[in-house]
């Protein structure tokens, strides 16, 4: 066990897990994470908290992770580079750590311009890569980045993301290979609508024996409306989103019904691509649908560790 | 190599001369004669605007180079008519106001009338591209010469993000994303294993965050002898 975490020991134990998403409030209210917590509580095995999302400010991951951990949900902190530097970062995870928070997802962040904020200096001090390399080091050699030791344990487990629907294609194999040997224990992938694409870079990865090494968690994002599917088929960077989805949620009858029902079929498929050894739900301002989505996907009653 | 300059909105630079009647107006022959920000033209249509507004202009020149050490020349020459107005309007580059300011003989604000944006590559004529930020510790030998510094949206070494499309980066698809252009020129010379690398966390200490950096030419020279 790297750090011991409920996330960690149901992956370990070779069940097929199901994270969630909990985006924090723009503002002081603990109860929209508490809610949003106790919604969650029992149909995945962890909640990932998003980190000033779309670079728009929000309370903070940290204290999002905390509020759940106080009540009893398992969470995952997400940790972008864009708004920290190596300083921040690492006492962040210092901070994190000693509150018991230990599942950390290490991400570049969507560029500055896209939040509210689009005048920040970006930091970009460390890439996401190197990022997985420090939490690697803090917690094998209890190490900072400058080499200097330090005190008491550092039980991290160390997601990553990986986006299959990026490009170049042919590198993002690649790519998923670096942050493995970076120190990636788990991966979280960008929503998946074209299976297809993603089982052909699912293949690579096997190639590689990445599967072996990492577990992936599948991204689903499942979509409210028409015109949801068109803003993420046009607007959202690095989502993939065929036409064919975007006409069944316009023709059909009830869209929240049919958004649900694409997103079931795309976790069917899901489950037949060996090597995929989860799900990561982000059901952005649509969170109450996830335990009728988890239900139906026939995915509970989820393990008790 | 050029530094690459934009007029400063005109309010702007009437909010610095506020306090100012009397101004001295300073262009550059070189970089911002060709970026159309500070030649003579751009002087001559300066000093119009602030008769306008009611301004009296003391003087102006072109000097060549503003950024050069001859300005101190320059300068002393045109003295009498610096002396007789309340400030120095430059329309050069950052470089050249703090020539300017340097070496003025009297006490006198000196304010930029241009934003200093970046040092330019012409890649075609008129067309400037920002492709280096002077960071210190050139990575353009693991980069197949394209800087991942300046021309990645989020300055990543390790690769392209999940936000890079077709070529393009996720901020504008009028930028290309840098990481596909490293990986097609990398792949082109059959060198795509050094990708797989992990470039280790930046020194910055060498660039912009380690304090104003200074050499000595000289000094540098007789230690390598
Ligand atoms: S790596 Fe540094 S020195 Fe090299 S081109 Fe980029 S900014 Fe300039
Ligand atoms: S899309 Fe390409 S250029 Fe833009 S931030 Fe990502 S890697 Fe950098």
């Amino acid at each position: 066990m790297k750090a011991g975490t409920k996330l960690e020991k149901v992956l370990e134990s070779g069940h097929f897990a199901v994270t969630a998403e909990a985006g924090p409030p723009k503002g002081t209210n603990a109860e929209v994470i508490k809610k949003k917590g106790e919604l969650l509580r029992n149909y995945c095995d962890a909640v990932n908290v998003t980190d000033n999302q779309t670079a728009i400010v929000r309370l903070s991951s940290l204290a999002g992770c905390l509020l759940l951990k106080e009540q009893g949900v398992e969470p995952v902190m997400q940790m972008v580079v864009r708004d920290r530097n190596r300083l921040a970062i690492q006492s962040d995870v210092l901070g994190a750590v000693t509150l018991g928070i230990s599942n950390i997802l290490c991400l570049s962040g969507d560029h500055q311009k896209f939040g509210n904020h689009p005048t920040a200096k970006g930091v970009f001090d460390i890439d996401s890569i190197q990022l997985i390399q420090t939490l690697k080091r803090m917690r094998d050699e209890k190490k900072f980045i400058c080499g200097e030791d330090i005190s008491g344990e550092v039980p991290i487990f160390i997601g990553a993301a990986a986006n299959p629907f990026a490009d170049p294609f042919e590198y993002r194999a690649s790519r998923l290979a670096k942050k493995v040997k970076a120190g990636a224990d788990f991966i979280q992938t960008q929503a998946v609508y074209d299976v297809a694409r993603f089982a052909r870079w699912m293949e690579m990865v096997r190639e590689r024996g990445l599967d072996r090494q990492v577990h992936i968690l599948a991204g689903v994002i499942p979509i409210k409306s028409a015109g949801m599917a068109r803003y993420m088929r046009d607007y959202v960077p690095g989502v993939i989103v065929p036409d064919e989805v975007v006409t069944r949620m316009e023709k059909a009858a009830s869209a929240k019904e049919e958004g649900l029902k694409i997103v079931l079929e795309i976790i069917a498929q899901l489950k037949e691509i060996p090597g995929v050894h989860g799900i990561h739900i982000m059901a952005v301002g649509w969170e109450d649908i996830v335990p009728e989505l988890v239900e139906r996907a026939g995915l509970m009653p989820r393990p008790t560790i | 190599m050029k530094t690459i300059t934009r007029q400063k909105p005109q309010e702007e630079v009437m909010g610095y001369l506020a306090k100012c009647h009397k101004v001295y107006l300073i262009g550059c022959g070189t970089c911002a004669t060709l970026c159309h920000t500070g030649g003579k033209s751009e002087v001559l249509e300066m000093k119009e605007k602030l008769k306008a507004a009611g301004k009296e202009v003391s003087g102006w020149m072109i000097i060549p180079t503003a950024c050069d050490e001859l300005t101190k020349y320059a300068l002393q020459e045109e003295a009498q008519r610096i002396k007789a107005a309340d400030c120095v309007l430059a329309m050069t580059c950052a470089i050249g106001v703090q020539m300017i300011s340097l070496h003025l003989k009297d006490a006198k604000p000196v304010y930029p009338a241009l934003n200093t944006l970046f040092i330019g590559m012409e890649e075609s004529p008129g067309h400037f591209t920002e492709v280096c930020l002077q960071c210190g510790s050139c990575v353009l030998g693991r980069t197949a010469a394209v800087c991942p510094l300046v021309r990645c949206s989020k300055s990543l070494l390790n690769g392209p993000c999940g936000g890079s499309s077709e070529g393009k980066c996720e901020v504008s698809p009028d930028i290309p994303c840098a990481w596909q252009l490293i990986y097609e020129r990398l792949k082109e010379m059959g060198r795509l294993e050094e990708l797989e690398e992990i470039e280790p966390t930046k020194d910055w200490s060498v660039s912009v965050s380690g304090g104003p950096r200074k050499i000595d030419i000289e000094a540098e020279c007789t230690s390598l002898s």
